[in-house]
């Protein structure tokens, strides 16, 4: 008899699973994760402020060259004078947006191959997943340098080479999450339905996916902060004079004596990434069914079953 | 009188009290039935004996094995307890044994320890164990792998490492459940055989009422953390006391009975 | 090629009745076959990408200045194929490729194959020892965490792994030079050796082993300082990549019954963990370092370039940025043959380690 309950309310049990693990106040309880957030949530705050209130503009010539940080200047100027402080935080207006709206776009694509190939099998899977190695075997820095190299360098360009070389992993996941919903029986069932196979992925499948995707996408917004910046370092992304932390930190190595101008974007830089970092791994805490939770989601899970059947 | 191991008022608390109060005597030579739905504890319990509960668990009451408090053990001296004087026989023994280590290095490394047996004395000693619960070619089988034997023959490969170190207990957790119904009556066959030649006091959990009539000189019955009833056989068999075990029993299909019985006589 | 297909289709029926079905050769077969359509795959990405340009490679490759004058410029063009079609010029490079011959840099002048030859055992010099010591330091920091989930190792382990992946590898790399060299002057400066010291001679490449093989002790000790900060660098990326995976797999591996048998045995507590558990976890581990390997050889492009080391980074840069297009075209090709080398060991590895495969 509890046999037959459990099989019976198995696709019950799964979307119970789903919700639960996507309940919010779980991801409080992690320090590491709460830390993350109000670290991001603050660099995000200062990427779409910071026009309006930095002192300086950030390409302003005005003060003495090279002033160590102090008070007038909190992080020091660099070799034409201008203020480090104001340059760090228009850095953030420059790279925060770009690096997230790229991690969407190849979230996007990387989701739509990985769905199509996962769920119509067969040439179109192979070939999509040929088509999707082929992406993977590349270093993604060769690979983006070479894009973005041939593309031209500007932080356009690069956010391009970015994408290129970003979507597959989430055409991967995809993929392999599809697999497996599709022989799900309420998926089956809707088929049977009469849905469309296309009704069918959007309406039965792409909802159960929405959650690792998410999960997924905030760990790469530091990768993609970190190749954006990588890019613009080797000179192939932002180009002088724009205040961009890779830039900056490459036209530090002119001149190492002043150590301001290039340890201050390197830490921003760390900061935003971690902290993105952080998160999503308390996200994936939350959703990895192998992780500290799981016992508890598990409990969850088998109270609501018998709640369900009671 | 004591037995050799006696469990005195066990509770297992990992969260919530899941083991409520369990007490068994366990005697050389004799097979105790340990029945009770899915659930109800009986796996926490054998485990609770070798203190290989998750660490966050915590245990009440007392576990002793002859004079020996095993409960509030050091790992060290523990270590030399479990394999030596109480050894375990899990469920499934595809997972049970490594798939990357050697059936010989498997059933040697704790004989080397335990009875400090140099490599080839330590190898004579696993061919004979082998013999003894009939793994074909048992010298040749040392240098295979678990997934190179049957179903049936990986659970007599774990029973030959349990039974290596000659134990005084064996905590047999559902020995047969993963088998082929056709695989346990040998297994079972064994279990019996060896409990009585070596003088081993065995706890042998099970779901199945048919199993334990068949082989089983004593049985206890739990449900939700706690024994409900505790008979010898015959007793539990002919007049149970609990609702929950007239349950069990009212489930059992007749032929099974028999056929256990029919076992019992081949092993006496 | 078509003997090969033929004797694997008749060993097909025969063994039928086995499991073992396909033996080394055809798996062998398959292998090749998977690998020339990758590399042909690589070659045409490769190739289109570089032809996309919108930027004009014959200015790149001349200068300004030369490119202006039209009988350079046509002379140029004609010697390199670059007025034919685009399929056209694929396919002359491929017939050159058969022929071993990927062209001339547009930037060194030199052949392409002989700027890889030097570059390629540079960068694998720094890749294979900085995926050694990440390995290492990661086993025990991921095992360290899985025994002590939960807990404060666990915790910091954690925090470290995390702010190991959120560095910028180049400007670790600057810190660690401006520090370790420029101010505490421990490290040795830029370069793969001391200008003073002269390169061994050419075995394989790695300097560390050719100084070794030449026993020349004082090459050795300085090719090998040469070496340590930027592996170090390097490393702690991989690190942070691998250990996260490793605690996982422990933890996985813990849970299983045969460790679960092995404790009930009375093992000790460092058997259990060497004989046990870490082998247990050796075959997802080393599925994890083959795609970390990846990630090394993205780092090894900006290291490289702040520590001046020779190798296929600093040469990928110097071609892409001037749309060197047989130099890219190289570096494509050589990074599509690591990729598939490296997956090769992990497959022949998985072997060693695993009976299943092995003898299946
Ligand atoms: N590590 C653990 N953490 C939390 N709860 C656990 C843990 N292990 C077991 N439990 C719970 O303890 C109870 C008893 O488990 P146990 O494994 O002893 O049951 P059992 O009687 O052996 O059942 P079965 O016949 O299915 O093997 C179950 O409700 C189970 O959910
Ligand atoms: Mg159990």
């Amino acid at each position: 008899m509890s046999a037959e309950r459990g099989t019976g309310n198995r696709t019950d049990v799964l979307a119970a699973g789903w919700r639960t693990r996507l309940r919010w106040p779980r991801a409080w309880r992690s320090p590491l994760g709460i830390l993350g957030a109000v670290i991001a949530v603050a660099w995000v705050l200062v990427a779409f402020t910071a026009s309006w209130w930095v002192p300086f503009e950030p390409n302003a010539q005005v003060l003495p060259r090279l002033q160590e940080p102090g008070v007038d200047t909190l992080l020091g100027t660099d070799g034409t004078g201008r203020d480090i402080f104001s340059r760090l935080m228009t850095g953030a207006t420059v790279t925060i947006p770009l690096a997230l709206m790229l991690v969407v776009a190849a979230m996007v694509i990387g989701t739509v191959v990985g769905a199509v190939a996962g769920y119509f099998g067969r040439w179109i899977d192979e070939t999509l997943m040929r088509i999707t190695d082929l992406v993977m075997a590349f270093p993604t820095v060769i690979l983006a340098m070479v894009v973005a190299a041939s593309l031209g360098p500007s932080l356009f360009n690069a956010v391009i080479a970015a994408i290129v070389v970003s979507w597959p992993q989430y055409a991967r996941v995809t993929r392999s999450l599809v697999l497996g919903l599709r022989g799900q029986n309420y998926v089956i069932a809707g088929r049977l339905l009469g849905r469309s196979p296309l009704k069918s992925l959007t309406v039965d499948i792409l909802p159960n996916i929405v959650g690792p995707m998410l999960v997924l996408a905030t760990l790469d917004i530091g990768a993609a902060i970190l190749l954006l910046s990588g890019l613009s370092f080797l000179g192939l992304g932002a180009q002088p004079p724009t205040a961009e932390w890779g830039s900056m930190i490459s036209s530090a190595i002119q001149n190492f004596d002043a150590w301001w101008l290039g340890v201050f974007p390197g830490l921003a830089i760390l900061t935003v990434v971690a902290a993105f970092n952080f998160l999503g791994d308390a996200l994936r805490d939350i959703l990895d069914p192998t992780a500290e939770v799981a016992r508890e989601n598990q409990a969850d899970r088998t109270s609501s079953a018998t709640g369900a059947a009671a | 009188m004591t037995g050799v191991l006696t469990i005195d008022e066990l509770t297992v608390d990992i969260g919530r009290p899941l083991v409520k109060g369990v007490s068994l005597d366990l005697h050389p030579g004799r097979i105790h039935g340990l029945a009770g739905e899915s659930g109800s504890g009986k796996t926490l319990t054998s485990l609770a004996v070798l203190g290989l509960l998750p660490r966050q668990a915590t245990t009440g009451g007392s576990v002793r094995l002859g004079d020996t408090e095993l409960l509030r053990m050091g790992r060290r001296e523990l270590n030399r307890i479990r394999g030596r004087r109480i050894a375990m026989v899990f469920q499934d023994p595809s997972s049970a044994l490594h798939p990357q280590l050697t059936v010989g290095h498997q059933l040697t490394d704790h004989v080397r320890t335990h009875l400090g047996l140099n490599r080839s004395d330590a190898r004579d000693h696993a061919v004979e164990m082998l013999e003894r619960v009939a793994v074909p070619n048992a010298a040749d089988a040392l240098g295979r792998y678990p997934h190179q034997f049957s179903g049936g023959q990986r659970q007599r490969i774990c029973i030959a490492i349990a039974l290596a170190c000659d134990p005084d207990v064996l905590l047999a957790d559902e020995p047969t459940t993963a088998l082929d119904v056709t695989v346990q009556a040998g297994i079972l066959q064994l279990l019996r055989d060896l409990a009585t030649e070596r003088e081993l006091a065995v706890l042998l959990v099970t779901h199945d009422l048919g199993v334990m009539s068949a082989i089983a000189d004593d049985v206890a019955v739990m449900r939700d953390g706690r024994i409900v009833e505790a008979a010898d056989r015959a007793t539990i068999f002919a007049a149970p006391q609990h609702d929950y075990t007239r349950g069990l029993l009212a489930a059992l299909p007749g032929s099974r009975l028999e056929t256990g019985t029919h076992l019992e006589e081949d092993g006496a | 090629m078509s003997t090969g297909t033929t004797s694997a289709g008749t060993a097909g029926p025969r063994t039928r009745t086995r499991r073992a079905r396909s033996p080394l050769a055809r798996y062998l077969l398959r292998r090749a076959g998977t690998s020339v359509l990758l590399l042909i795959g690589v070659t045409i990405v490769t190739f289109t990408l570089t032809n996309l340009v919108p930027g004009d490679p014959v200015s790149a490759a001349l200068g300004e200045g030369a490119a202006q004058n039209p009988e350079t410029r046509e002379a140029f063009i004609r010697s390199r194929g670059l007025d034919q079609p685009f399929v056209v010029q694929y396919f002359l490079y491929m017939g050159n490729l058969l022929r071993g011959d990927l062209g001339t840099s547009l930037v060194t002048g030199r052949a392409v194959t002989t700027d890889l030859a030097t570059a390629v055992p540079a960068t694998v010099e720094i890749a294979i020892a900085a995926i050694v010591v990440s390995l290492a330091v990661s086993i025990v920091l991921g095992t360290l965490a899985a025994y002590r989930r939960g807990l404060v190792a666990d915790q910091v382990v954690r925090v470290v792994t995390l702010v190991g992946l959120s560095v910028p590898t180049f400007w670790l790399a600057l810190v660690s030079f401006y520090l370790f060299f420029l101010q505490l002057r421990i490290a040795p400066g830029s370069g793969r050796i001391s200008p003073s010291i002269t390169p061994p001679p050419r075995v394989t490449g790695f300097y560390t082993i050719d100084y070794l093989l030449n026993g020349d002790g004082v090459g050795f000790l300085d090719a090998a300082a040469h070496l340590a900060l930027p592996v170090l660098v390097l490393s702690l990326v991989t690190i942070g990549l691998l250990t996260r995976f490793i605690r996982t797999s422990v933890l996985e591996v813990l849970a299983s019954d045969y460790v679960r048998a092995a404790r009930a045995k009375g093992v000790s507590g460092a058997r259990v963990v060497l004989d046990y558990v870490l082998r247990g976890a050796s075959l997802p581990i080393l599925t994890v370092v083959g795609v970390a390997f990846g990630a090394l050889l993205s780092g090894t492009v900006l290291v490289e370039s702040v520590f001046s080391w020779p190798g296929l980074g600093t040469y990928a840069y110097n071609s892409a940025s001037n749309l060197d297009l047989p130099g890219i075209m190289g570096v494509g090709l050589v990074v599509g043959v690591i990729y598939l080398v490296i997956n090769f060991i992990v497959d022949l590895l998985y072997g060693v380690l695993d009976p299943r495969v092995r003898l299946a």
